[in-house]
């Protein structure tokens, strides 16, 4: 049995033969997982307690495009990343590529269609929605909507969490901000003067939000993800800040984070049963458990194996999500790459 | 018996040689043949594209910045470290220039966060002195917070080229009847000019190359080319972009080869009252 051709657990002889495999090369390599994202700290401890496998976890911090370079400059490395966890757009430009392996999880049916690539050369993993974060104590009314935010209250107070061209929650926030004024997923122009619109006013704050900032009240306001936002919230209460999440009621964008599997990972077996794990039901309720949506959550939400109290802790939204097709996003990044300096800039 | 040692001499430059041709040189060669490829064919696109619209604004903001911290940096840490050495106390030399060096080098988010900190919008001093909300997140705020690894680094290159400065000159120059301003003008300032231009060189790149601080502090508020390469080639939203970027590079190597050429012949010039 070669374990890096394994396209499921049934390859291998069943789970716990994978398991084996997987303890027998006793490695895992990592990149790009920072510990308070989506909860992977807890995530990558309880995966090595369970398996005794040793996760080597490099640069927290890298960006999607920096893993899709590590995975071509270390082909063939021992140092090479196993598996991804990537931005969409890059998922499906590697699986292009020809850079991931196709390998379908266990539980790969219950995932919706349209979060999997069909032969399981990436799935979506978890995701969450566009969030507007606030320090109550310290803002008298928390906005609840992008409307909001042009209020001359919020003078110098609206941060994101980095520069959209870069990072994903802030495009993500531009977008949002677009559905919520008029703008469509083909259109995001709609988002880029909002900002502009909103920088005019004063209120746009350029500095990059982290708890550190919130904490020193430097970003009292900031657009991210709701699970980072309502992450922060815990970390900040023992702080004596009441950090308030709200999903703006104008502009709801939802999207979800993919996971692949190296074709020449150096631990093929390991990394199969990391994507065992975290689309398992324990692994899917940490992502959870960090305030982030997992994919299975509608069909754990069915069948009971989802645990409440965590899914209560979710930031509310109504209505179901709509996703829009690589083509929308491809034509909405090259629009702000043009469009967003000009606008902001000055 | 001169030609065997001088062979022997170049054998022994050539780790160094080996460590440049790999270490710049073919790095070098990957940036320009990126810089000339688009869509996997020999192309200009991507040199004309990192010449137009926000990549030209970027760049220009990025000269501009650079020159205006160059010229103010240079100014101030000259006349600072004039002072410091003119002072002849050897603790007070000692105090500013182990300071200059820890200074000098601190760069980064740290650095962006210790201003965001004092004069941000609920920075602790901003309060004090109602700064008005934004302030630091503008050209002028960076230029500020540029000065702040500028002027140490222009102390650290000024304190030994006005340490040369011989008090005997002004001496024979005040024996012979000049004025201060005469001694600075055909004295003092062209003995120190080469080390205050090369100063103005290293201020200069030191702020065209920097990047940790502004992308913490301004993002894209303040349009810098270092920003947009970062855009072009990491984060978790471009995808292929990265010949852009390396055109961009090599705009900056442009720019800086244009400021070196500015600077040897007038090095050079100067450098020639000192012998």
């Amino acid at each position: 049995m070669n374990a890096a051709t394994a396209t499921s657990a049934a390859d291998f002889g069943g789970l716990d033969k994978l398991v084996e495999a997987a303890k027998k090369e006793g490695q895992l390599h990592v990149i790009a997982l920072p510990p308070d994202w989506a909860n992977y700290g807890e995530i990558i401890e309880k995966f090595q307690a369970k398996y005794g496998i040793k996760i080597e976890s490099e640069t927290p911090d890298a960006a999607s495009a920096d893993e899709i370079n590590a995975v071509k400059t270390r082909k063939g490395q021992d140092r090479a990343p196993d598996v991804l966890d990537l931005g969409q757009s890059f998922a499906i430009s590697g699986a292009k590529e020809g850079l991931f392996a196709p390998y379908k999880v266990q539980a790969f049916d219950k995932i919706p269609e349209g979060q999997k690539e069909p032969t399981g050369l990436w799935v979506n993993d978890y995701g969450g929605y566009v969030s507007i974060g606030c320090d109550a104590k310290k803002i008298k009314t928390c906005p609840t909507s992008f409307a909001d935010l042009l209020k001359p209250e919020y003078k110098g107070q609206v941060a994101m969490n980095g520069n959209p061209t870069e990072s994903g929650s802030a495009f993500a926030g531009v977008y949002a901000a677009a559905i919520a004024n008029g703008g469509s997923f083909d259109d995001i122009q709609p988002g880029i003067d909002f900002f502009k619109k909103l920088k005019d006013a004063g209120n746009y704050n350029p500095v990059e939000t982290t708890p550190a900032t919130i904490e020193n009240g430097e970003t009292k306001i900031s657009i991210d993800w709701d699970y980072n936002n309502a992450a922060y919230a815990p970390q900040l209460t023992a702080k004596g800040i009441d950090w308030k999440v709200n999903v703006p009621s104008d502009g709801k964008y939802f999207q979800m984070y993919a996971q692949a599997v190296n074709k020449d990972a150096p631990h093929p077996a390991a990394a199969r049963l990391w994507q065992e794990y975290l689309y398992s039901a324990e692994g899917q309720n940490l992502y959870l458990k960090g305030f982030a949506r997992p994919v299975l959550l509608p069909a754990m939400t069915a069948d009971g194996t989802v645990d409440q109290a965590l899914a209560a802790n979710l930031p509310a939204v109504e209505g179901e999500p709509a996703f829009p097709t690589t083509e929308q996003v491809d034509a909405a990044k090259a629009k702000l790459a043009a469009g967003w300096d000009t606008a902001i800039s000055g | 018996m001169t030609r065997s040692r001088s062979s022997k001499g170049r054998l022994g430059a050539l780790p160094l040689l080996v460590f440049f041709a790999l270490v710049f040189g073919v790095p070098a060669l990957v940036l320009v043949a990126g810089a000339f490829t688009a869509q996997g064919r020999p192309s200009l696109a991507n040199l004309t594209q990192s010449l137009q619209g926000g990549y030209l604004t970027a760049m220009i903001g990025s000269v501009r910045l650079s020159a205006v911290v160059a010229v103010l940096g240079a100014v101030i840490g000259t006349l600072l470290a004039y002072a410091v050495v003119a002072s002849r106390s050897r603790l007070l030399r000692e105090a500013v220039l182990t300071a200059s060096g820890v200074l000098a080098n601190f760069g980064g988010v740290p650095l962006a966060f210790f201003w965001i900190a004092t004069l941000g919008n609920s920075g602790v001093v901003s309060g004090l002195v109602g700064l008005p909300s934004g302030s630091l997140y503008t050209f002028w705020g960076l230029v500020v917070v540029y000065l702040y690894f500028s002027i140490p680094l222009m102390v650290l290159v000024m304190a030994p080229a006005l340490d040369g400065l011989r008090p005997q000159w002004r001496e024979a120059a005040a024996n012979n009847g000049a004025t201060a301003w005469h001694y600075w003008r055909f004295v003092g300032l062209p003995v120190l000019a080469p080390a205050m231009l090369g100063g103005v060189v290293l201020l200069f790149g030191s702020s065209f190359s920097a990047y940790a601080t502004a992308n913490a502090m301004v993002g894209t508020v303040v349009p810098l080319v270092t920003l947009k390469i970062a855009s072009a080639l990491t984060g978790d939203v471009l995808i292929g972009y990265e010949n852009i970027a390396m055109a961009l590079s090599l705009d900056m190597v442009v720019v800086a080869g244009l400021v070196m050429a500015i600077y040897l012949p007038l090095q050079r010039r100067t450098s020639r009252w000192l012998h």
